[in-house]
């Protein structure tokens, strides 16, 4: 068994102004340099649940969470759910990232968008920033394209680049976990291909959860798949194991196809 | 074969209600052209209202629009970044965000005499800062709404990629969300100064007008609109060649800035 990075205990969440929960005592292992992928059919909480894991829903006022969300590291565990101060947030946000579903560049040039996020981590030593803009932007596969233009606009890139980029822009900060919000489903076959590429090499730093409608994408890249309906976690298991052999009906279901 | 007939009647009617509207702008220009060129000389600049020229005229509007700006400019933004970023939906929101609007469409005499009672009374006469804040106050409102829209279109997730980034709210609003709503806003910043550079009734009995050049914004101040206003009734020959031109000068200034507006929108990204 590998270590533990993340877990949610007992987790439920629900949206302000609705009454019932959209997750529902949730408990979900995320193993330390594993991917970990999310499925379910639409509305079933997979989005929510990863948004809940750098508490991404406090932008918006009045959801509440119950139950327990671990990180785990060296000094032991933080439950995230008690973050109350900005600065927390922000620590918090710097140690597990997010990979959104439409690239989201920032209106900036391509180096600056990957120093950005070091800026307001704080560092200012210029080599430093200049070093690790360009550590990331190898690590995310995508220095050899933009090597000679690092200071056009980022929005002049196509959809696939702007993605990288922006895993770029968090591996910059060195994060331990890595949220992808279905990070494919806005990009053609090549670019999707390139970022599953580029996932799959990032685990070897970094623990990966990944939100995805594609199952094929689910089986590829993950180790462990998690099946969700209806705001409970069915199942969760090895992902072989949730492809080949599923032992609740409910998920067998889904993975052939029968609904979703 | 009925249809077909209909079409073509229909096409004609508009095409023709597009001429008709057409010509009321292009005879309005030519006009304007015809009669100012032809009575603008050097001294139309180089000189005072006093002397015959519109210097202190152009000086002052600029000044008075351009002060009225730094009033409302920041104002409006912020207000307009508070009911988009910060109000979360509320009623209060709401409420703000339809007065703002009932504020655009108020009619500008009506905000003159507002002013005029609040700022002009009191102090005992005319004054030019009187003529700002009811620019500003034009002026406002319409920076809001801009400044609201404008945030409208940038989409959530760049704020909350920003967020998961590591920034705080502020932060990803001021050096993010404004810089991609940039353009927007700053056409709204052209076009709203291109709207309050050619008012005349707010500054009519707020700032008034004055024949010589000042700076002095406690004392009446000099204002081109409202010098056309007053010269176009003026029975000597000169002052009605001088109020067309001024009106001349006046409108190509407001194409202009409209133009760059409308320019800056188009190149937009």
């Amino acid at each position: 068994m590998s270590k533990l990075i993340m877990e949610t205990k007992d987790f439920s969440f629900t949206y302000a102004g609705v009454d019932t929960p959209s997750l529902k005592k949730i408990n979900l292992p995320i193993k330390e340099s594993k991917i970990t992928a999310l499925i379910g059919p639409s509305g079933c909480g997979k989005s929510t649940l990863l948004r809940a894991m750098n508490r991404i829903h406090d932008l918006y006022p009045g959801n509440k969470y119950e139950g327990e969300i671990n990180l785990y590291s060296a000094d032991g565990k933080e439950n995230i759910l008690n973050i109350k101060k900005e600065n927390d947030f922000i620590k918090l946000r710097q140690r597990v990232g997010m990979i959104f579903q439409k690239p989201t560049p920032f209106p900036m040039s391509i180096f600056d968008n990957v120093a950005y996020g070091l800026k307001l981590a704080g560092i200012k030593d210029k080599t430093e920033i200049q070093e690790r803009v360009e550590n990331a932007l190898k690590g995310a596969a995508i220095w050899n394209e933009t090597k000679d233009r690092l200071h056009t606009s980022a929005l002049g890139m196509s959809g696939g680049q702007q993605q990288r980029l922006c895993i770029a822009r968090a591996v910059a900060l060195k994060p331990e976990v890595m949220l992808f919000d279905e990070p494919t489903s806005a990009l053609d076959p090549i670019s999707t291909g390139a970022i599953e590429e580029l996932i799959s090499e990032l685990k070897n730093d970094v623990s990966i959860v990944i939100v995805t409608h594609n199952m094929q994408q689910a089986s590829r890249l993950s180790d462990y798949t998690a099946f969700m309906y209806l705001g409970d976690l069915i199942e969760y298991d090895k992902t072989d194991i949730i492809f080949m052999n599923p032992k609740e009906k409910l998920t067998e279901d889904y993975i052939t196809g029968r609904f979703g | 074969m009925n249809r077909l007939l209909l079409n073509k009647i229909i096409l004609m009617l508009s095409t023709l209600s597009a001429i008709i509207g057409i010509s009321f702008l292009f005879w309005i220009l030519a006009t304007l052209t015809y009669k100012g060129v032809s009575s603008i000389h050097l001294s139309t600049f180089s000189q005072d209202l006093v002397n015959g020229g519109i210097r202190n005229l152009l000086v002052g509007q600029f000044t008075m629009a351009i002060i009225a700006s730094l009033i409302a400019v920041p104002l409006g933004m912020f207000a307009g970044i508070w009911l988009r970023e910060y109000s979360n939906g509320s009623k209060l929101a709401s409420i703000i965000r339809n007065l703002s609007d009932v504020m655009m469409s108020a009619p500008s005499i009506v905000i003159g005499v507002f002013v005029y009672a609040l700022f002009v009374v009191p102090f005992g006469g005319y004054n030019g800062f009187a003529g700002i804040i009811a620019l500003a106050i034009m002026m406002i409102p319409i920076i809001i709404s801009t400044t609201d829209n404008m945030l409208a279109l940038v989409p959530k997730e760049l704020r909350e990629a920003g967020v998961a980034l590591g920034g705080s709210k502020h932060k990803i609003i001021l050096q993010i969300v404004i810089k991609a709503a940039k353009v927007g806003i700053t056409t709204g910043v052209l076009l709203s100064f291109a709207r309050i550079i050619g008012e005349t009734a707010p500054l009519l009995f707020t700032s008034a007008n004055s024949q010589f050049f000042t700076m002095d914004l406690t004392e009446q101040f000099p204002s081109l609109t409202v010098s056309i206003y007053n010269l176009a009734t003026y029975p000597d020959e000169a002052s009605r060649e001088l109020a067309w031109s001024a009106s001349f000068i006046l409108t190509a200034i407001v194409l202009i800035i409209n133009l760059t507006g409308r320019y800056m929108t188009r190149n937009k990204k």
